[in-house]
């Protein structure tokens, strides 16, 4: 009986091991993605917009494009986040969706893994497309995709603050007419600007457009033009004209911190200007400003349409039909409009400032946004971004000088991208 | 938990390795043929077989492969990942972020366990005194056992908010110098571990309550009578006969925070740097963190985990076999 109570008991300890084991193993075939098997049968197409149910503008669209192509569609929704994972999962057991809506920075990493098709092999055509914006898709000089919206990131600011303070926005055209700016509404018992720092990709998002905008380079994150990126930062916080919270802040939080109606200044996206008009006090919009003045190159952000790799290549005429559909101009403006998402092209964006002018702003950071993939940097980019925000983090908590912080960031960039 | 009836059953099963593998009487015929009982038995036993094969070993399994096979996302994908023997394991012992997050781990659970247990244990004598409305005050304690951890954590990220919170108001009001709780390296874990703490003081609380049920108020009569004041009887009567229902509260205790993970998170990330980072987040970072996932090294972190947990699960039930038959 021995055996059986030692063996009892390694069974039991196991459990306890294996119960925990549970937790961390993400381990969940994928449902959803019937790709069916012939070139008829639902199309799946999956996005990552959950806030919109099936009376929503978007989804009326997908199904109008569904029975345009002659085919019934079958949508489902993921949260952005989640939806590589399943992506990967679903292309792991030969299941992925059809069309699949993705976020740009994620399109290297599907097309590493050889999930999503060239635009080639499908025959999307994307020759309107803004070439700044279509360079997030595009790795060894092949397109993965088309975008369906770009948006990007710009300053909101708090115009009764501005003019207590004795600022004029107009003239905010550099870095040091910024900062002169902060000092005016913190002196004026008001507090500057808040943006997002924390230690994801969306802390690295925030940061690029001044990385950028000293004329950095992704490829050396410790060039005397990051450094002075992110001293301004630094210097802000040391200087109380940005909160300490930033460190912590997601692009959400921080929006609710501008809403408070304290802050001068916040760095946040085109998605936030329907929340703009609901906070009660009076918000303009200027791009950000680069270090010696211009317009910096903020990261674009928003989903491309692509289509997965399909065991059964008769259905790429179909998914073709569909993406083109949903990115032609007559649809591409009702959906950018209800994403509150610029265009991708030239005519539907004129179209957008002719209908509501404030977007001239945003059509022009667009104009001189950047992928965040781009310059051949593909499955590159997350190695780098995130030692970026990890010296973000170091930097602005004080533990590290920016230089120091950037150091160490290029030297794990460096290896990691080796 | 102190059954004694099963003294006399389980002393004299203690017998000899051979003597044991003899010892089922096996009725009918040769060992080779089952009977149609067994048959039964087999069945019976097959439902959570296949349950435990299906959710929990394969999952290990599929863990344990993923940890020392060198996953690309290509691979994961396609399949066909060379196998790299420890070399997952070497990248995860070499990285910078290991020293800290071995460090944050043993101090984040010690720390938590330790006043987890001290409070709830406080807080369980304060309760066998019946007064008025103590049922009640008793119940309000168990509230964080029963919020969602995503709200508690939520709740007290806004709480130590450095610029809004409530903590911070609080102290500026009394004259301290606000302290940056979620975003210096300085305070990052502390603010953790408290938060840690308050969620697992009901657990503690309820365990430790009932295992102070169990104690004959004779024995207080007795200390009393002996002239035992409350101190004494509280380190005289109290602890010692409480020694079992601590140990199993101590080590289940170690074991849930072990691995916590949902509050970290979500409070600060693990950051700012690495400065609250632990394993278990650590091992999410590297295979969820990032756009591009390293599953083989995420999984390797996960697996040093589970040997962690392994090591007190066996202690677990080292220290309840002991107990039942002592």
């Amino acid at each position: 009986m021995n055996v059986v109570t030692r063996r009892r008991r390694v069974l039991g300890a196991s459990l306890v091991a294996v119960a925990l084991a549970g937790g961390l193993v993400a381990c969940s075939s994928s449902s959803g993605g019937d790709s069916g098997s012939e070139a008829s049968g639902p199309y799946t197409i999956w996005d990552p917009y959950p806030q919109f149910d099936n009376s929503s503008d978007w989804v009326q669209l997908l199904d109008k494009c569904g029975s345009a192509a002659g085919v019934t569609v079958k949508r489902t929704a993921y949260d952005t986040t989640d939806l590589t994972n399943k992506a990967l999962l679903a292309a792991q057991q030969n299941n992925s969706p059809d069309v699949l809506i993705v976020d740009n920075p994620v399109i290297s990493t599907l097309a590493d893994a050889g999930v999503l098709t060239t635009t080639g092999d499908t025959k999307v055509d994307t020759s309107a497309v803004e070439p700044n914006l279509l360079a997030a898709g595009q790795i060894g000089g092949k397109t993965y995709g088309i975008p369906i919206g770009a948006n990007t990131l710009a300053l909101y600011y708090n115009k009764s603050i501005l003019r207590a303070a004795g600022v004029d926005a107009t003239t905010v055209k550099d870095w040091a007419s910024l900062t002169a700016a902060l000092a005016k509404a913190t002196a004026a018992g008001k507090k500057g600007i808040t943006f997002s720092a924390i230690g994801t990709e969306e802390g690295s998002f925030q940061f690029l457009p001044w990385f950028w905008g000293a004329g950095a380079n992704l490829t050396k994150l410790d060039s005397a033009q990051g450094v002075a990126a992110l001293s301004l930062w630094t210097d802000w916080l040391r200087k109380g004209y940005a909160p300490n919270s930033v460190i912590n802040n997601t692009q959400t939080t921080s929006w609710q911190e501008f809403a408070t109606g304290q802050y001068a200044f916040a760095e946040n996206g085109t998605w936030q200007l329907a929340n703009a008009k609901k906070t009660g006090f009076d918000y303009g919009i200027i791009p950000i400003p680069g270090q010696n003045g211009g317009t910096a190159p903020a990261p674009t952000g928003g989903e491309f349409v692509t289509v997965p790799v399909q065991k059964h290549t008769a259905r790429y005429s179909t998914s073709e039909k569909l993406v083109a559909c949903l990115t032609s101009s007559d649809n591409s403006y009702t959906t950018d409009t209800t994403l509150s998402y610029i265009a991708p092209t030239d005519p539907v964006q004129a179209k957008q400032v002719a209908a509501t002018p404030e977007l001239r702003v945003w059509v022009d950071a667009v104009h001189a946004a950047k992928g965040r993939t781009s310059d051949n940097l593909g499955t590159k980019y997350p190695k780098i971004s995130e030692p970026m925000w990890t010296a973000v983090q170091a930097a602005l908590s004080g533990s590290k000088a920016p230089q120091a912080a950037l150091s160490a960031a290029q030297s794990t960039a460096a290896s990691a991208t080796k | 938990m102190n059954n004694t009836t099963h003294a006399p059953v389980a002393r004299p099963v203690r017998v000899s390795g051979e003597a044991a593998r003899a010892a089922p009487p096996r009725t009918g015929g040769r060992a080779g043929r089952p009977r149609s009982g067994q048959w039964a038995a087999w069945a019976f036993l097959a439902p959570v077989t296949v349950y435990l094969v299906v959710f929990y070993a394969y999952p290990l399994y599929r863990n344990l492969d993923l940890s020392l096979r060198d996953y690309t996302v290509r691979s994961f994908v396609q399949g066909g990942a060379p196998f790299s023997g420890l070399a997952n394991y070497r990248k995860v012992l070499g990285d910078p972020t290991f020293g800290p997050a071995l460090l944050h781990t043993v101090v984040f659970t010690l720390v938590s366990i330790a006043v987890q247990f001290a409070l709830g244990l406080a807080l369980a004598v304060f309760f066998t005194q019946y007064f008025r409305l103590s049922a009640t005050l008793r119940a309000l304690f168990l509230v964080p056992w029963l919020l969602p951890l995503i709200v508690s954590a939520s709740t007290w990220s806004w709480l130590l908010n450095s610029d809004s919170g409530l903590v911070n108001s609080v102290l500026h009001g009394v004259g301290v110098a606000p302290v940056n709780w979620l975003t210096s390296p300085r305070w990052a874990l502390v603010s953790v571990i408290i938060a840690n703490i308050w969620i697992g003081i009901p657990f503690n609380l309820v365990v430790l309550y009932s295992g102070l049920q169990t104690i004959s108020p004779n024995l207080y009569e007795a200390a009393a009578l002996d002239g035992a004041n409350g101190w004494q009887k509280f380190w005289r009567v109290t602890f010692p006969l409480l020694r079992p229902v601590s140990a199993i509260t101590l080590l289940l205790g170690l074991i849930y925070t072990l691995k916590v993970f949902d509050i970290i998170w979500i409070m600060t990330k693990g950051g700012p740097t690495d400065s609250s980072t632990t394993f278990a987040t650590w091992s999410y970072r590297l295979g969820f963190g990032n756009l591009l996932p390293q599953f083989g090294p995420g999984a390797a972190v996960g697996n040093l985990l589970i040997v962690m947990a392994l090591i007190f699960g066996l202690v677990y039930i080292r220290v309840q076999r002991r107990q039942q038959s002592a």
